[in-house]
């Protein structure tokens, strides 16, 4: 996939209301591949540690004998993470604000990690 | 895992890296190769070893970048299939430190690395003496030299 095809996959995430940034994330190394953050927000520090998390979370769902993740959502007080893996393992990542509609946050992720795959 | 200094204040900001970063074997040196400060490594020939290969490394890479007409590179990363390594420099009042990491890619990545190698540049430059340039170790002191930082790193 080109650049260009990534800031498409992150443009309809992006479009959500009380969304703050998107990215590709590449999952084994934690690193951008793509971004499309506000200011303020550390996309490589996202990166990394949401990478870390999830090889933590893989993990954890395989020893537990529930399958591989497609979707987690965390919520902090002042925002949340929004994470669908791709089939590539490639990571797509949502920072988004408290009050956001995580539906269709979701279905936007899942969108684009059929774009990445 | 055990974290030893030639220079104590690298002390700190070297064992946080290791534990943040979850990094298995770390060398802080000069670009020449004297060692400061090391973690992971059990043995001493194995940190000779590990710094000769590593200042060799950064001198390529900085003339390689000079060739180019570039500022030396910020860092530079290898992977193979279980680990991986990532080499870089930090500025601090006694001069260029060089960070050698060696990481077990089960554990952590090199997204990871990167992250707290900022982190550890940061400490690095806050915790060095100011206005104290490193000494240069002559020839002719390298054996004692080498001695006293075996010694302090392995804890003899």
């Amino acid at each position: 996939m080109s650049a260009n095809g990534y800031e498409t996959a992150l443009r309809g995430i992006t479009s959500v209301r009380g969304v703050r940034g998107a990215m590709v994330v590449a999952g084994a190394d934690g690193l951008v591949v793509a971004e499309s953050l506000m200011e303020g927000i550390k996309g490589a520090a996202v990166a990394a540690l949401a990478a870390s998390l999830a090889t933590r979370l893989g993990r954890a769902m395989e020893a537990g004998g529930v399958g591989s993740d497609v979707f987690w959502h965390l919520q902090a007080e002042r925002g949340a993470l929004l994470v669908v893996p791709a089939r590539s393992g490639m990571l797509i990542v949502a920072v988004a604000e408290p009050g956001v509609n995580a539906g269709l946050v979701r279905l936007e992720l899942l969108k684009a990690a059929e774009g990445v795959a | 895992m055990t974290a030893r200094a030639v220079e104590a204040w690298t002390l700190e900001p070297l064992t946080t890296f290791v534990q943040e970063a979850g990094v298995r074997l770390v060398l802080l040196m000069t670009p020449a190769g004297q060692v400061l400060a090391q973690s992971g490594f059990a043995r001493a020939v194995d940190v000779m070893s590990a710094a000769a290969l590593g200042a060799a490394i950064f001198a390529s890479t900085t003339e390689m970048a000079r060739q180019l007409g570039e500022a030396p590179f910020a860092g530079l990363s290898h992977q193979g299939e279980k680990h991986g390594i990532f080499l870089s420099s930090v500025s601090t009042d006694r001069g260029p430190v060089v960070v050698l990491a060696v990481y077990d890619l089960s554990a952590t990545s090199l997204g990871l690395v990167q992250l707290f190698f900022d982190q550890l540049a940061a400490d690095l430059r806050g915790a060095s003496p100011k206005g104290s340039e490193q000494k240069q170790v002559l020839a002719a002191d390298f054996e004692r030299e080498l001695t006293n930082s075996l010694n302090s790193l392995f804890g003899r």
